[in-house]
């Protein structure tokens, strides 16, 4: 419908564009905060880091970030930790979700447990446990009191770094496990009754319930959950830090060391950029693999 | 390129042990604001790259903060990346940082042009007997006065008691070579059945001046100009076998004192600000040392830290009154008696110095006073790429002693990425290394 410059549109024409307008409204605070905070900055970031050699840009940047001592060792440290500790995490809050689900008499305290290291940053999470693993910490004195072993073990040894993975996974699995419990759980609860109770009306045993109903109903949540976690593994830092020192380099450890401590914005820069494009293309398989069609939701 | 003197710091250093061991008390303090011009009360902060850890700050915050009363004064201890950006970024816009505290190195990461000229004061202060050579380094290589010496420290050796019985025979914990100290950490391992000899080697440690201002002097009489010498080879040799006694835990210390007082480690090599807690905690536990000597002596690093003025201060006649208050006999004993830093005046130290002090002020002394004593220095003039500069020696520590690549190949490597930093810095060499015109270069 052709509107007349001028002239004051009729009443319902002025609600119809109103209406077009309001979405847009409602986005638009998102769209400035996410342009101003994080677009434009990802945008400069990834500029930085091809203007190592002032006045042109190229790859030089790139060329030191892959010639890097630690390269090598905190790509396959950060992939190593993405594999092993997004699986643990996601089979361990989707059992605590069902276990609080199920309603038993004292869930409430559970949750709150389970959802304790939400409240604890991550170096304090990575010093908590590194009190834990020390030589003199607190499992070495345990497995001493108890008799087990006359010298303490060393956990966090060089010499082992299978076991300093090992209390990395560990550390990280209990702090980060949260974050993807209360996801899942609020998929959970999201999930109408009447599905369950038609299962039970044909009798479906728990199991069944689980794997027919449950799971692909959960499927939006563990996106979103998978998404997060992979993004924060690609992220992990301060707890890596606490346990490791430098003998478990990570990639998000090397872009801070060459930016705080080796002054070379550019190759941080590069760094980050790296782990922008790792995220992007594991996030793009998520969302392919997981993809949740409109005509699954309406069934 | 100018050098602090050997025989002036080892001066200082006598001056300060030989009244901290009974000297009298320090001079009459001078007030705030003694620095002629009306000051300004408005508020500043002081941006520090030192005591930056929370039970420092708190020190400084209660115990000397609080005597300056001309302005209020706000302490913010940060790291050295974004206490340079924030130098950088405030001198874009009206500045709140009104005193910068750090290092000779951390001025010298910066563009000298952002501080303004502290001729003057330094004239004016020139009664505090501030030795001429902290005066000079003050300067930065320029004509004027970038910062006033603020506070300086040194590394030493902390040792349990516990750990002299096993002491190779013949041997004086005062003056003992690497290798010796190797023995001596394989014999407590051997027989205690734990490897109790620790190295900072942490993310946050400095090992790098171990290396740069302790055992490369040690072994090659230089740094730059011998990284890749054969001496140099005898060097990483040695710190691998010292590795192999050495407690594995060493990759997460920082602050060696913390292993000290639980008992994991016996001997730490570390800064004594890094030590001084294991000394508080168990003062007739520990005794001080000096650090190892090698081939060409003892070389010891002397650190400075020094006060400046950016020149987006907004209260510069309160930030000269507050340089004035920090430099003042009562304040610059206050400073060692509360975070372990040693005064950069020629005065007397306090004659009640609590115990854990005077160990550290003993393992000073006798590391000065040893007859094959020589004072190394920071690195000067590589500005922004000081950082990479680290990284070479924590790299070639890594490849060579961690990792157990073949030393002199990395040293050939490592030694070409030394002197890219060195090229695209231009800085000439400084002491120990021989002097040089352009760039230093290694051989």
């Amino acid at each position: 419908m052709a509107v007349r410059a001028g002239r004051a549109l009729p009443f319902p024409a002025r609600i119809a564009r109103s209406e077009a307008a309001l979405p847009l409204g409602l986005l638009a605070p998102t769209i400035i905060f996410l342009t101003l905070l994080i677009l434009i900055p990802v945008a400069q970031a990834i500029l930085l880091s091809f203007q190592m050699v002032p006045g042109t840009l190229g790859l030089e940047a790139y060329r030191r970030m892959i010639a890097d001592v630690a390269f090598v060792d905190s790509l396959k440290n950060t992939l190593l930790l993405l594999v092993l500790v997004v699986p643990v995490q996601l089979v361990l809050a989707l059992a605590m979700a069902l276990l609080i689900h199920s309603r038993f008499p004292g869930h409430g305290a559970f949750l709150y447990i389970f959802a304790l290291p939400l409240a604890i940053s991550d170096l304090a999470a990575g010093i908590v446990w590194l009190s834990i693993f020390a030589d003199t910490g607190y499992l070495n004195s345990a497995l001493n009191g108890l008799g087990l072993t006359t010298d303490p073990i060393n956990f966090l040894s060089y010499e082992n770094l299978h076991l300093v993975l090992g209390t990395v996974i560990v550390a990280e699995s209990w702090r980060a496990t949260a974050i993807v419990l209360v996801i899942l759980l609020a998929g959970l609860q999201l999930i109408p009754r009447e599905y369950f109770e038609a299962a039970d009306l044909f009798g479906a045993s728990r199991v069944k319930r689980t794997l027919l109903i449950v799971l692909p109903m959960l499927r939006p949540s563990l996106q979103s959950a998978l998404i997060i976690r992979t993004i924060f593994a690609f992220q992990t830092f301060a707890v890596v830090l606490a346990l490791a020192g430098r003998q478990l380099p990570v990639l998000s450890y090397e872009a801070y060391d060459w930016y705080y401590n080796n002054r070379n914005e550019f190759i941080a820069a590069a760094f980050a950029a790296l782990i922008l494009l790792m995220t992007m293309t594991v996030v793009f398989f998520y969302l392919r693999v997981l993809r949740v069609k409109d005509a699954e939701i309406q069934r | 390129m100018r050098y602090l003197r050997a025989p002036a710091a080892f001066a200082l250093a006598l001056g300060l042990i030989a009244s901290a061991c009974g000297g009298g008390p320090g001079t009459t303090p001078t007030s705030p604001g003694a620095t002629g011009a009306a000051v300004s009360s408005e508020p500043f902060v002081m941006l520090s790259t030192q005591l930056n850890t929370v039970t420092e700050s708190e020190a400084l915050r209660t115990q000397i903060l609080s005597g300056f009363t001309a302005a209020k004064v706000e302490f913010r201890g940060e790291t050295a990346g974004p206490f340079a950006d924030r130098i950088v970024a405030e001198s874009k816009t009206k500045g709140t940082v009104g005193v910068i505290g750090g290092l000779h190195g951390d001025f010298g990461a910066l563009d000298l042009n952002l501080f303004e000229d502290l001729t003057p004061l330094a004239t004016k202060l020139k009664d505090r007997g501030f030795p001429a050579e902290f005066m000079e380094l003050g300067k930065l290589g320029t004509t004027r006065q970038i910062y006033i010496p603020w506070m300086q420290a040194t590394y030493i050796l902390g040792v349990n008691k516990q750990a002299l019985q096993y002491l190779p025979s013949g041997v004086s914990v005062d003056n003992i070579t690497y290798q010796q100290l190797t023995q001596w950490c394989k014999n407590i391992s051997d027989q205690t059945g734990r490897k109790r000899c620790g190295l900072p080697a942490g993310p946050m440690s400095l090992l790098h001046r171990l290396i740069q201002g302790y055992m490369y002097p040690a072994y090659t009489g230089g740094l730059v100009t011998t990284y890749k010498s054969a001496e140099a080879a005898t060097l990483w040799q040695d710190l691998k076998n010292l590795w192999q006694y050495t407690n594995p835990q060493s990759l997460q210390i920082d602050f060696m004192q913390e292993s000290m007082l639980s008992g994991e480690v016996w001997v730490g090599f570390d800064h004594v600000a890094r030590l001084v807690k294991a000394f508080e905690g168990k003062p007739n536990d520990f005794v001080a040392a000096p650090a190892p000597k090698g081939p060409k002596g003892l070389y010891y690093m002397s650190v400075l830290a020094g006060l400046g003025i950016p020149k987006s201060t907004p209260n510069k006649s309160g930030a000269e009154a507050f340089i004035d208050y920090m430099t003042t006999p009562a304040v610059q004993s206050k400073t060692l008696t509360t975070v372990a830093f040693f005064p950069v005046i020629g005065q007397t130290l306090p004659a009640d110095l609590p115990a854990h002090l005077k160990i550290e002020a003993d393992g000073v002394a006798k590391q000065a006073k040893h007859p094959d004593a020589k004072v190394a220095l920071l690195p000067i003039g590589l500005g922004a790429k000081g950082g990479e500069f680290n990284k070479v020696q924590l790299d070639t520590f890594q490849r060579i002693v961690i990792k157990n690549e073949d030393i002199q190949k990395v040293l050939n490597e490592q030694a070409a990425i030394l002197q890219t930093v060195m090229n695209d810095t231009k800085a000439p060499c400084w002491k120990p290394d021989p002097p040089s015109t352009g760039p230093c270069q290694v051989k």
